[in-house]
């Protein structure tokens, strides 16, 4: 009897199945990420929906017809386009823990979305010396927002480059590195999938409206 | 109750190991560049159709700009962000598809709604002919 008090009170009583187990560092990081695109894409998904309502009230301002200049949108889309190839050398090279490439073709991608954020600014300037400002008619608004935000976006992105360049130089490609070059390779993909949506919905539908 | 955790994070090593494929399934020069060319003609198709109005019908040209959009959406997520329903234990595809049923929830039911609102509202002037 005494002896069977004494164990009860030696061995401590469990009552939970512990099925939490320890996860390597960065382990879900690629997931969280994603998950964040995707809330990211929900976002865009309101402004697209914003810019399809009111994409059509030009409040006797100007219309996309007298605005877009499809030749820059086309070279727009080129330099968009080619800064997502050159991110997948940079992870090719990555892969291959050849840091001199890597951070060769990250330049050249940081230089493409420089040219992209550039070139939209130039567009932009442009309108606004026209008078196509935001504030001109509910068209206008919705389609700064949209294309500005994606534009803000691609600008961050261009920031984050330069950070990640800083710390390859700095400390290589180990793998935290590695890590964040991959969330940042799925933000500017990404971002170039946003953006088919844009000059799909906003500058060639316009064109055509 | 130690060997047990012990077991447990031999169970999690594996775990671990078993994510490394996704890192592995990052793709090659080919399926970047396979991506990059479908890309350059599904964005050169739809361009060339609106700049040189090749087809008169506006509706139809619409509809093929469109379609060739959702190509490649389909072609970027594929090629360069590498999807595929085996990463992550299919977590990484039941987000997108939720994201996508959200996203269409939102498009469709907003562009529905505000174009019967338009239809049914009081018959309005041209703003354009208001002095």
């Amino acid at each position: 009897m005494t002896v069977a008090v004494a164990t009860s009170l030696t061995t401590e009583p469990v009552f939970h199945l512990i099925d939490e187990h320890a996860h390597p560092d960065g382990a879900s990081t690629m997931l969280g990420f994603w998950l964040y695109l995707m809330s990211d894409c929900l976002i865009f998904a309101i402004l697209f929906a914003t810019y399809g309502v009111l994409g059509g009230n030009y409040a006797a301002g100007p219309a996309p017809k007298d605005l877009f200049d499809l030749k820059l949108v086309a070279l727009n889309t080129t330099m968009l386009l080619m800064s997502s190839i050159t991110y997948g050398f940079a992870m090719l090279t990555m892969e291959k823990s050849q840091v001199r490439a890597t951070q060769a073709w990250l330049a050249i991608t940081g230089l493409f979305g420089l040219a992209f954020i550039g070139i939209e600014l130039t567009e932009f300037a442009h309108m606004i010396h026209e008078g196509a400002t935001p504030q001109r008619s509910a068209f206008l608004s919705s389609f700064f927002t949209l294309v500005g935000t994606h534009g803000l976006h691609v600008s961050f992105g261009l920031v984050w480059l330069v950070t990640l360049m800083v710390q390859v130089a700095r400390y290589g490609l180990i793998e935290a590195n590695r890590r964040r070059l991959m969330c940042l390779s799925m933000f500017w993909h990404f971002l170039d999938v946003v953006w088919i949506g844009v000059f799909t919905f906003v500058y060639l539908l316009g064109m055509l409206r | 109750m130690t060997t047990d955790s012990h077991a447990l994070h031999s169970a999690a090593g594996d775990h671990g190991g078993h994510d490394a494929h996704d890192a592995a399934s990052h793709g090659s020069l080919q399926s970047y560049l396979i991506g990059f060319g479908l890309s350059v003609v599904l964005t050169a198709v739809p361009f060339w159709l609106v700049m040189t109005g090749t087809i008169t019908d506006k509706q139809v040209t619409a509809l093929i700009v469109l379609a060739l959009a959702a190509v490649q959406i389909v072609v970027h997520m594929v090629y360069f962000l590498h999807m595929n329903t085996r990463s992550e234990n299919g977590w990484t595809m039941m987000a997108l598809i939720f994201t996508v049923i959200m996203v269409v929830i939102a498009l469709t039911g907003s562009l529905w709604v505000m174009h019967h609102l338009n239809v049914n509202m009081m018959p309005m002037h041209d703003m354009s002919q208001v002095p």
